[in-house]
């Protein structure tokens, strides 16, 4: 069985040693042949990322290490989904990177440790690996947000997110710390089957701090405040790994914690109501606040709060269903986000600006950028064909399936509103005349990123059925 | 299935695929150079027209002497499932559908070839092939198509290829408004096909034809809807709305004649062969829905079927431009394969259907040849003698019209008769008489085009030539086939034994009928001779005679007229009405809800102070509150204890 259980383990020591020999060279070898690292880092990630395609439909499934740690299909998933992210970030950001004043090989480096961080809270079946991987990612992040040292708005992001982030990470230990008291354990399965139906003040307030704590990486509201200043502040690839895989892995977790071990009977109503209340709260909160912003960067951290939202309405539908959705939405926002966020990266160096205004006549400066951004904002705010409107769909029809329609009809009302501000900036890119800022021609890997992620976006919405169906296994994966 | 399923079937998803491939490849690749662009999607068609033919040849070889029906290959991929809607993409293989991607392919491989040589020194000559393959595309993925959404997806393709094509020289007016016209005026029939659609699939859960069919035969029990017409019957009705507008039935005929405005080869392929009979074809597949309708209908479709068909003959007989009287020919046409379907002979509506193809495509291209000869002149009465300057085109051209009027032993004499056959041996008396006698006039009025276009004296100011190989080819290929194409109905070939709809409905030959029929076509070319050859009796004096009638023929019967009328009197008073509402109203409340929205996102956006105190004092306190409505929530007042809020109540 020891064996066993270390096989379970291969792609994540896989990420480990990726993590280590990017270090050692970038360490070892001189500054000038250190162009290398980007090749090196995507071929390590496809490598990993083909063993967990392998795995996911080949591999034997179970738990592993007596319930410490879980190797399903769901946690496959989202480990796809996160070396996806990461390989698209590291895919486009090259020529930024390239940029950086210094320490560019342990960027790549501290990226990857972000990504093992992530899939050992996918995977994690006990509340202290879950609280390992979660601040091996936070941490990592804290270094990467703040990774231009001599920028102002990057300090002061990564500042902001190392204090919050603390205290974030506080809550979440206190709410696990009071689950011990509770059950005497700190296993999942083990805390499920402890718990009953047994309702009590501390219960609740555990469950509140494990949802705070939670709350504050997907960016619910009231816990998002932090996100508009770090994605402004921080290096854009970083803002886009944020937003594609930081909180996808925040979900992961949240769904394993709330949907297989806290849901109990006895305070469903309560709390799905609360839910109810966040996920409201959240989609308005997000997209009214985005239309305001002049910078894209802002404009994309309430964007990613609103999608949290719609997020959180699959978890609210408490079934397959619903999980399917979340599963299938982050995955489709994961290629909409390469999308915007490869254009972001690529426009930001060539003229040192985030304003929205600087998009003018971008359609003629870079017709392959504006087409990406386009197609990708309006996959955003769930325009059909394009995947993001089949994942809206998934999201709204299985929470409207549970009963609660009212909370369906807020995300179609908020998608409404969103494609006000998305498509403000379509209209700077296209009827903006942008005379005097530079021609921006798109080439070599930022240019495949572009063009994948949009035919990745197109097609899952023509034809999404494979990825649902992948969705729904890793769903039905789920221990209840 | 068949008994053993022929390998070759699970390939026809090739046949709409390779033209959509050509288009990608034309619109991606190749679109700078001309000369790829044409080898590239003649290529495809002829490759689609060599599998077809394969299809078609395992289709007869598979057929073991029993009935096919419930029989047809099927291979579908799952495309979609939302909620209980699940959704395939796949192809179907019957003698139907061989039949039509035999047809289809063969007639746009000739389209193409001919194109050669008629589009020669276009500006738009990579676009025109690109538009050509992505039509094929949409037709053949139409024919094979398994299902309503699958059809309807191809169905609209292949409206959205007819628009493009008709409005090819968009740069002429005239044939951008034909092209408009033609979209808008198809889509109100799409609109009663959706409807239906929708309908269907509320009723019987799935879109699927095998399945639809399957739930009718066994437990569904029709019941009455809406003014003692069974759901089933308004089911067909509403579909049927679709063909209407697809297939040019009065009164949503007033498209196709316009269509004329797009390249000839475009009339030919698209508005005679095939695209409008995609309409008869829809009926043809889902032939069962009507057959468990009530009667009502099925005789709606054969009366409003020989309505057109008489309605668009006498139109073709006061037409003066070549174009026009073939394209009001085809309307006519399509009429009687509506009707005979409405008789009851899927049969004889589906050799109609081809046979048709056959020389209706051949006399599109004759007209071409005859319109590119003249530099672009379109009215009969300006050409004249062309018979001896284009031997080739003038006799093919013969043949098409022979064929059309029912001489044997050309292909249209065995369709028609098959056609009018099955209406008076099934009890239609009436629809026989209007058959017949619309069968008189089409003869009439395709011997005046010929004898005043072809023979007589030339013109001294024409100096017509013979068209080049490529468009000659064509015609002489679509020539033999309008001769020796109606022989499959021979008993020996048993074409009625492949395509049919429930029991056998072959009609045997009835020589007494085929020779009424023949007389009739016999005495429209007669008639058409001693006016427009001999001269004997004159044309001016007939009109004289009865100048109300032909004016209203020439006019066609004031129905575009009538429509502008609507347009312009009942609509847009309407429009002004609901633009009034929509100025004041609607646009009201959303300006009023976009100014809310404007006014809560500038007050929301002071509560972002970028102070980090702040937001550490929102999400600490926003913890406390969340944890005190929970706790409440549930009824946990202990809660309220503040020592309950650091965890010490358990």
């Amino acid at each position: 069985m020891q064996s066993f259980d270390f096989v379970a383990l291969t792609p994540e020591i896989a990420t480990a040693a990726l993590t280590l020999i990017l270090l050692a060279i970038g360490m070892l070898i001189p500054a000038g042949a250190r162009r290398g690292m980007q090749p090196l880092t995507v071929f390590g990630l496809l490598g990993i990322l083909g063993y967990i395609l392998y795995d996911l439909f080949y591999a034997k499934m179970g738990p592993a290490f007596q319930g410490m740690y879980f190797h399903d299909q769901f946690a496959d998933f989202f480990k796809i989904l996160f070396l996806a992210a990461a390989l698209l970030v590291v895919l486009f950001s090259g020529a930024y990177i390239q940029k950086l004043p210094a320490y560019r090989g342990e960027f790549y480096a501290l990226l990857v440790a972000a990504t093992l961080g992530m899939m050992i809270l996918a995977g994690a079946g006990d509340l202290l690996t879950l609280y390992v991987g979660l601040e091996l990612m936070t941490i990592s992040f804290c270094i990467l947000v703040c990774y231009l040292p001599n920028n102002g708005g990057s300090c002061e992001a990564g500042l902001k997110y190392l204090v919050l982030g603390a205290a974030a990470s506080a809550i979440l230990l206190y709410g696990i710390s009071l689950i011990y008291g509770l059950t005497g354990s700190t296993q999942l399965a083990q805390i499920a089957s402890r718990l009953g139906d047994n309702l009590s003040p501390s219960l609740i307030l555990a469950t509140v701090f494990l949802l705070a704590g939670f709350g504050f990486k997907i960016s619910l509201v009231p816990f998002h405040m932090w996100a508009p200043d770090i994605y402004e502040g921080a290096p854009t690839p970083v803002t886009a790994y944020l937003a594609m895989a930081s909180k996808a892995a925040a979900f992961a977790a949240l769904i394993r914690v709330y949907l297989v071990t806290l849901e109990s009977q006895s305070f469903a109503q309560a709390g799905v109501a609360l839910l109810l209340i966040l996920a409201a709260l959240t989609m308005i909160v997000g997209n009214l606040m985005a239309i305001p912003q002049t910078n894209i960067k802002r404009m994309m951290a309430f964007s990613s709060v609103a999608q949290a939202g719609y997020l959180l309405v699959g978890v609210i539908a408490e079934s397959n269903a619903g999980v399917k959705g979340v599963l299938f939405y982050a995955m489709i926002y994961v290629f909409a986000n390469a999308g915007v966020f490869a254009v972001i990266a690529h426009v930001e160096p060539a003229q040192d600006s985030d304003e929205i205004k600087d998009y003018a006549g971008l359609a003629r400066r870079s017709p392959l950028a504006a087409a990406v951004l386009t197609v990708s904002v309006l996959s955003m705010a769930g325009i059909p064909p394009l995947a993001g409107f089949v994942g809206k769909f998934y999201l709204f029809s299985a929470v409207m399936s549970t009963g609660y329609s009212w909370i369906a009809f807020v995300g179609f009302v908020m998608s409404m509103v969103s494609v006000y501000y998305y498509l403000s900036i379509v209209r700077v890119m296209y009827l903006g005349e942008g005379e005097g800022l530079p021609e921006i021609p798109v080439y070599g890997a930022a240019k495949f990123t572009m063009l994948f992620a949009m035919l990745i976006t197109v097609f899952l919405g023509i034809y999404p059925t494979p990825l649902a169906q992948m969705a729904l296994t890793a769903a039905k994966s789920l221990v209840r | 299935m068949f008994k053993e399923m022929h390998d070759l079937f699970q390939w026809a998803w090739l046949i709409p695929f390779l033209p959509f491939l050509s288009f990608l490849l034309i619109a991606l690749v190749t679109r700078r150079s001309k000369g790829l662009s044409a080898a590239v999607s003649i290529l495809a068609i002829l490759s689609a027209l060599g599998l077809a033919i394969a299809i078609g040849v395992g289709v007869i070889q598979s057929w073991n002497g029993e009935e096919f029906v419930g029989r047809e290959a099927v291979a579908a991929a799952n495309w979609l499932n939302i909620g209980g809607l699940k959704i395939d993409f796949g192809t179907i293989v019957d003698p139907l559908s061989a039949m039509m991607l035999f047809v289809v392919t063969l007639v746009a491989s000739m389209v193409q070839i001919y194109s050669l040589g008629y589009m020669h020194g276009d500006r738009g000559w990579s676009r025109y092939y690109a538009y050509q393959s992505l039509f094929a595309a949409s037709m053949l993925g139409l024919v094979i198509s398994t299902n309503l959404l699958q059809l309807f997806i191809f169905w609209e393709l292949v409206g959205l290829c007819s628009y493009l094509l008709i409005g090819f020289w968009y740069f002429k007016v005239s044939a951008r408004e034909a092209a408009k016209k033609a979209f808008i005026t198809t889509r109100v029939g799409d609109f009663g096909l959706l409807l239906g659609i929708l309908f269907l699939y509320n009723k019987f859960g799935t879109l699927d034809f095998a399945a639809l069919s399957n739930a009718m035969n066994t437990n569904f029990q029709d019941f009455a809807l809406i003014g003692g017409l069974s759901y089933l019957t308004v089911m067909a009705i509403l579909v049927f709305i679709g063909p209407i507008g697809k297939s040019g039935q009065f009164p949503l005929h007033v498209w196709l004649p316009d269509a004329m405005e797009g390249p000839t080869p475009v009339s030919a392929l698209i508005h005679a062969a095939t695209m409008v009979v995609a309409g008869v074809y829809l009926v043809a597949r889902i032939y069962f829905l009507f057959e468990h309708a009530s009667p009502a209908a099925l005789q709606f479709v054969a009366g409003l079927g020989a309505f057109t068909a008489i309605f668009a003959a006498t139109i073709a007989i006061a037409q003066d431009d070549i174009k026009r009287i073939l394209a009001y020919s085809t309307l006519s046409q399509l009429g009687y394969m509506m009707f005979a379907l409405g008789v009851g002979s899927l049969t004889a509506s589906m050799f109609h259907l081809m046979t048709h193809a056959f020389f209706k495509a051949l006399m599109f291209l004759g007209a071409g040849s005859v319109i590119h000869a003249l530099h672009e002149k379109q009215n009969i009465w300006d050409m004249g003698g062309l018979w001896k300057k284009m031997p080739i085109t003038g006799w093919t051209f013969f043949i098409g019209v022979l064929a059309i009027s029912g001489v044997p032993p050309f292909a249209g004499f065995w369709s028609k008769d098959e056609i009018l056959a099955a209406a008076l041996h099934n009890g239609h008396p009436v629809i026989y008489a209007v058959g017949l006698f619309t069968a008189f006039l089409t003869a009439f009025y395709m011997s005046r085009l010929f004898f005043v276009a072809f023979t007589g004296p030339s013109k001294p100011e024409n100096h017509p030539h013979e068209s080049p190989w490529t468009m000659t080819l064509p015609l002489i290929i679509l020539g033999v086939l309008s001769v020796v194409g109606g022989l499959v109905a021979l008993p020996e070939h048993n074409f009625a034994f492949y395509v049919h709809a429930g029991e056998l409905e072959h009609e045997a030959m009835d020589w007494a009928l085929a020779g009424i029929s023949v007389v009739a076509g016999l005495i429209g070319i007669g008639l058409a001779y001693t006016i427009y050859v001999r001269k004997a009796i004159a044309a001016e004096s007939i009109v004289a005679k009865f100048p109300g009638i032909y004016r209203l023929l020439k006019n066609k019967y004031y129905v575009d007229e009538f429509y502008l009328w609507l347009i312009h009197h009942i609509m847009d008073g309407l429009a002004k009405v609901l633009y009034w509402i929509d100025l004041y109203i609607v646009d009201g409340i959303i300006n009023g809800l976009a100014l809310f929205t404007r006014g809560s996102a500038r007050t929301l956006r002071r509560t972002q102070t970028g102070q980090l105190q702040t937001y550490a004092l929102v999400f600490f306190f926003a913890v406390v509150v969340i944890y005190l409505v929970f706790a409440i929530g549930e009824g946990q007042l202990a809660a309220l204890n503040p020592l309950a809020m650091l965890g010490g109540v358990k």
